[in-house]
């Protein structure tokens, strides 16, 4: 059963499949559910901060009006929040008392962490070797929040090789777990689920851009890596006539070089060889460092709805600094890939996804 | 009367450890067609894959390999794979191909019960399965069923899983077919006590890193396995 178009389904071991039927019950009776919603929408505003702002960038980009979703004010500092409030109330809906997670960039990590910590919950964060290395402070911060944070040794020891080691422990304790994935991959309901925890980007972003401007913009841009902030950014757009762009790195574009495959529990594009064995991603920016994405962008991609492009590493830390230097604000490496292409567009208005801030990064523009 | 199933990787060495697991005993043998993210298995097969291939062992080497052991021994042999070799190389391809090289049927360890069912093959249960998950899977199972002791990923444990009872009597509720019991089981203790419930045991892991020491190894190891479960064995009638 695909979900997507030829895309998603749910491609996991057997064991998995009554705890992902069990998340799929509840999450469809918490969608309808208005003491759901009235829960997050107060989280979100009182802990998280929003709505987050929409600004304009004049200086960055002066011969366009452009405007920045500040996801990067969001408490925690990305946009992660948004996902992880709603999934871990759902996991208190089902009795979960222990949390799961993978993590690249760390800030679906801290995210985690972060509201484990809030609603007193066992936290388990798996984060690959080098991601450890090159995003110190969030590894730091999970900590503090009192997270374990278990590092993975093997393979390209990044985000790839964290979820798979989040999913062999979810399989080990899937009776006593939830498996708080960050982004719109793995298997059914995920991509659905976080793609409407997520959805609140485009709803807000929607509204502010119509009350800023008095009308719809002419593109969104969001940066791609599993596509979660993407996704939402697009929901709020997906039945206006507005352009609709995914910016992916270029050494790790699922969508612009991948092929259709099964990774992490789901049927999208990846990179992968002929035979099916996935390939390595590399990026300089962990959060989009995956060789997968998830299996909506790859139907909007078919389809037309969305197209993605793609900036590499010296390109988003030229963008990084401009966007330093002109607005004050340091963007996380990740929606730096957004802010490179903002340029090359035809449209005129623009609404960009700043997914997230980037402290975490400045060992890696600096050094 | 119970029948032993022993899984090896694929690889150069593979038709002679089949062929030194069946001296031992063996009644089926599995072969592992490496996938370079295998959730369902723990550290040791996870690292035999990428051994295999960093040494070559892409799908059209893995049916080469199938042939190659068809050749040399007479038991049923299974290969076991992921559903991302078969996406690439074509579902009916695969199978066609397969059963060609010598294949009976197939383990598909990412494909659970209802998708893709025109996909003959053997269906795998798990103690978490619903009564309607194990009816699903015994309607749509190639031969038998395959038990999985554990919740958790394939690996050697300290003691047999005490929710496999459990399950081959949810599972016995409903389907007739052999139960073969795997995940979790290593030592012979193991292979007699999950054998005493089910009709046969499947090894993995162990096997896996026994047949790095060679052949005489794996057989020596297999017969401990074939005689703590006695002699013979019930192979489903095709």
């Amino acid at each position: 059963m695909l979900t997507y178009g030829a895309y998603g389904g749910r491609f996991v071991p057997e064991t998995l499949i009554p705890a992902l039927d069990e998340l799929e019950q509840a999450w469809n009776e918490a969608k309808d559910d208005p003491a759901f919603a009235l829960e997050l929408d107060e989280l979100g505003r009182a802990f998280g901060g929003r709505p987050t702002p929409l600004m304009r960038a004049e200086r960055f980009a002066p011969d366009k009006r452009l405007y920045l979703k500040r996801e990067d004010l969001l408490h925690t500092g990305a946009h992660k929040l948004n996902n992880a409030l709603g999934q871990a109330v759902l996991a208190r809906r089902l009795g979960k008392r222990r949390i799961v997670a993978e993590t690249g960039a760390g800030q679906h990590g801290v995210a985690t962490a972060t509201v484990c910590a809030k609603f007193g919950l066992d936290c388990v964060v798996y984060m690959g070797a080098e991601d450890m290395g090159r995003q110190r402070p969030n590894v730091e911060r999970m900590h503090v929040l009192g997270a374990e944070v278990v590092p993975v040794e093997y393979g390209t020891r990044t985000l790839r090789e964290a979820t798979s080691e989040a999913i062999r422990d979810w399989i080990a304790n899937v009776e006593t777990t939830h498996y708080l994935l960050g982004s719109c991959v793995g298997p059914h309901p995920y991509p659905e689920l976080v793609r409407e925890l997520q959805a609140v980007i485009g709803r807000e972003a929607r509204a502010q851009v119509v009350e800023a401007e008095g009308r719809l913009p002419d593109a969104a841009i969001a940066c791609v890596g599993g596509g979660s902030n993407a996704i939402g950014l697009f929901a709020g757009f997906l039945d206006d006539d507005v352009e609709l762009v995914g910016v992916e790195a270029a050494n790790a574009a699922s969508l612009g070089s991948g092929r259709a495959g099964v990774l992490h529990g789901a049927r999208s594009s990846l990179l992968a060889d002929e035979d099916g064995q996935v390939l390595d991603a590399e990026s300089i920016s962990a959060g989009l460092d995956y060789p997968g994405v998830g299996p909506e962008h790859a139907f909007l991609r078919d389809s037309g709805r969305a197209r993605y492009v793609q900036a590499t590493d010296e390109e988003a830390l030229a963008a990084f600094r401009r966007l330093a230097e002109t607005e004050g604000i340091l963007p996380a490496l990740e929606p730096a890939h957004a802010l490179a292409r903002v340029a090359d567009l035809d449209a005129e208005l623009v609404v960009l996804c700043l997914s997230g801030r980037g402290d975490k990064d400045l060992a890696q523009v600096t050094g | 009367m119970k029948t032993l199933v022993v899984y090896l990787m694929a690889g150069r060495d593979a038709p002679e450890l089949a062929e030194a697991a069946v001296a031992g005993g063996a009644d089926i043998v599995e072969v592992g067609f490496p996938f370079s993210d295998p959730l369902a298995d723990g550290p040791v097969i996870r690292r035999a894959a990428e051994r295999a291939l960093a040494e070559g062992m892409r799908t059209r080497r893995c049916l080469e390999c199938l042939a190659e052991t068809h050749a040399r021994v007479d038991v049923p042999l299974i290969p076991m794979t992921y559903a991302s070799l078969l996406e690439a190389y074509g579902y009916e391809r695969f199978e066609a191909d397969a059963r060609a090289a010598g294949a009976t049927t197939l383990i598909v360890a990412d494909l659970p019960a209802g998708e893709r069912p025109e996909l003959r093959r053997v269906q795998l249960v798990a103690p978490t399965s619903t009564d309607e998950r194990i009816q699903i899977a015994a309607r749509h199972t190639d031969g038998w069923l395959y038990l999985v002791t554990v919740t958790g990923t394939t690996g050697a444990r300290e003691r047999l899983s005490p929710s496999l009872a459990g399950l081959v009597a949810r599972t016995r509720a409903f389907s007739d077919l052999p139960l073969y019991a795997g995940f979790g089981i290593s030592t012979p203790e193991h292979a007699a006590e999950a054998a005493e419930l089910t009709d046969g045991i499947v090894v993995g892991s162990r096997a896996v890193e026994v047949a790095e020491d060679g052949p005489d190894a794996l057989q020596a190891y297999v017969e401990t396995l074939r005689s703590a479960i006695g002699a013979g064995a019930i192979i489903p009638a095709r």
